[in-house]
């Protein structure tokens, strides 16, 4: 997939999002927004898994420790063909398993997440059977900055790191907002690529919004022989849509109709400019 | 009775049976090899044990992650840091995301006697018993170990598994049949029923024996299995004996005995009925022993309990 056709799945996904946000009534507009690009380039053209390799041993696993942000999640994965699309029309809807945070009642989600700090440890294990097996399959996690307070996310590091474990990709969507206020107000977290390299990451510092950085870190992978890899993805929350970035508002909150039109107009503009 | 030896070195020599079998099988450790006595298995087996350190949280994310890529995970670490320190993860990585992991808290209960209670573990029953999809298990004596690890290590589903350090009592034939939530009775009779688990079982059994000889007849069940409970063999005894008293090394809330009541009392059985555990109370400090003797989990204490009990329905 090219550079430019990733860039316009970016922009149908924001679309699906704010759609089925808008359509349920509930959902984590910011934060699905700030990882949509990631969720794009590993799905589309990083990661090795499809709904024909779900139950491959050496499929590449996916863990998503910010499970709030899974409507970006469901877009990407209904995109994909690992559920047909209209499913997401449930969404949080009575007995739908497309609840407002991941689990494996959906088909191409590998672990139930939600309660935050928790994700990494997964990933961890996934990526130490790997190494134990021989297996070549590499295993990605995002994480939100956020959730960085958790202290199970660093007992993680420390382990991943211990067990030299290059085949772990640990993706930081670095939005910087959390939804009381700013990170650095909340617990401060900087400096934060010092603190992963101190934990034994090999750091890589990336415009979280910008595909071809995203292509190209991810193609870097492994950074450094032995060393868990961590991408530290600056992105903007709300991306995409100018009333929704960076604003701590936007943490969960339904578009009215008012904005929705809005911002379904601002997504066709960049469009527009994207395909001429 | 026979002394056999502590639950942890049976735990300890069949999970090296299984792990020399089945490469799949894996045990993870909190520094806790030694107090676990898996050095041995350690340095047999070297690539089949995961050290993680002291970090309770992380030792149960990692076993979901392992699982979910086939290993056959035991999570070991010390009950009372395993069950409230990992207690999310054990909730949601673990039962909630159907992830096979055998978590094994050993020095269960009050095991670790007068370290005192940020050791002790009279919680774990209660807290987990709330958490759907989580298998709960106390064996009471070696056989009961050996059976609960063998029959478990292949389950598709998590399970819970505590017991102590100290000798314990052999209670049951070799060929006696074991089946995950199955209580196993360990002597028949007529006018009251011990339902006890883990630690706690050797002590009915002899309290059985002693009211025995005073003329009261005695059932005994090893519940081995605190979820699911059987309650079928709790109901029948309920009726047949007329009393029922539950013995854990647990809280009185929340554990075996809370749960027998709710079984018996919702099949319209308002039977005579004690639970004996530890209280809520600030536990009395001393060794294991001395603490259950404190509490009445001993032979003595438990005849007096069944006397007191018989006395009660007596009268009315």
């Amino acid at each position: 997939m090219t550079e430019l056709e990733l860039q316009l799945k970016s922009i149908a996904y924001r679309r699906t999002i704010l759609q089925i946000i808008k359509q349920a009534r509930a959902g984590h507009t910011g934060g699905s927004l700030s990882c949509t690009d990631i969720l794009n380039v590993l799905y589309n053209a990083v990661m090795n898994v499809s709904p024909e390799t779900l139950a491959d041993p050496d499929r590449d696993r996916y863990v998503q420790s910010k499970g709030h942000s899974v409507e970006a999640l469901y877009t990407v994965l209904a995109d994909r063909g690992f559920f047909p699309a209209a499913d997401l029309a449930t969404l949080y809807r009575y007995k739908s398993p497309f609840i407002g945070h991941p689990t494996r009642k959906v088909r191409g989600i590998e672990q139930n997440t939600g309660a935050l700090g928790h994700g990494l440890s997964v990933a961890v294990g996934m990526a130490l059977a790997g190494k134990q097996d021989g297996r070549a399959y590499r295993v990605y996690v995002l994480l939100g900055d956020g959730e960085l307070a958790e202290g199970s996310s660093w007992e993680a590091s420390m382990t991943a790191a211990h067990y030299c474990l290059d085949n772990l990709t640990v993706i930081v969507d670095r939005n910087r907002l959390q939804i009381t206020g700013t990170t650095e107000e909340v617990t401060g977290l900087e400096p934060l690529a010092a603190k992963f390299e101190a934990f034994g990451y090999a750091v890589r510092s990336v415009d979280g919004n910008d595909i071809r950085a995203l292509l190209d870190v991810f193609a870097a992978v492994p950074f450094a022989p032995g060393k868990p890899n961590l991408v530290l993805a600056h992105t903007v929350k709300g991306k995409g849509i100018s009333f929704m970035e960076n604003s701590v508002k936007w943490h969960h909150r339904v578009p009215t109709d008012n904005e929705y039109a809005a911002a379904m107009a601002e997504l066709d503009a960049v469009q527009s400019v994207l395909e001429r | 009775m026979e002394l056999g030896h502590a639950n942890l070195e049976e735990f300890a020599s069949t999970i090296l049976e299984l792990a020399r079998q089945d490469t799949s099988v894996l045990v993870m450790t909190s520094d806790s090899r030694g107090s676990a006595r898996l050095t041995q298995f350690g340095e047999q087996l070297p690539n089949q044990l995961v050290e993680i350190g002291i970090a309770e949280q992380d030792l149960v994310g990692i076993a979901a992650g392992l699982a979910s890529c086939g290993k056959k995970v035991f999570a070991v670490s010390p009950a009372c840091f395993l069950t409230a320190r990992g207690l999310e993860q054990i909730k949601n990585d673990v039962a909630y995301s159907d992830q096979p992991v055998k978590l094994i808290g050993i020095s269960a209960g009050v095991s670790y006697g007068a370290l005192g209670s940020t050791h002790h573990s009279l919680h774990d029953f209660a807290a987990l018993r709330a958490i759907h999809n989580l298998t709960i298990m106390a064996p009471a004596d070696n056989f009961e170990t050996r059976q609960t690890i063998q029959a478990i290590c292949g389950y598709p589903h998590p399970v819970y598994v505590r017991f102590g350090k100290a000798p314990l009592f052999h209670l049951h034939a070799p060929d006696t049949a074991f089946a995950i939530g199955k209580a196993i009775p360990i002597r028949n009779g007529r006018d009251l029923t011990f339902v006890a688990c883990g630690e706690t079982v050797s002590a009915a059994a002899a309290a059985a024996e002693l009211l025995e000889k005073d003329g009261v007849s005695c059932r005994v069940f090893s519940m081995h299995t605190i979820k699911p409970l059987d309650q079928d063999a709790l109901v029948e005894a309920a009726q047949q004996t007329g009393a029922i008293i539950t013995v854990e090394e647990h809280s009185v809330c929340g554990g075996l005995g809370e749960a027998c009541a709710a079984v018996l009392l919702q099949a319209g059985l308002h039977t005579p009925f004690k639970i004996v555990g530890i209280p809520d109370e600030y536990t009395v400090t001393g060794s294991q022993s001395e603490i259950f003797n404190h509490y009445g989990i001993s032979p003595d204490g438990l005849t007096q309990t069944a006397r007191q009990l018989l006395f009660t329905r007596t009268v009315g």
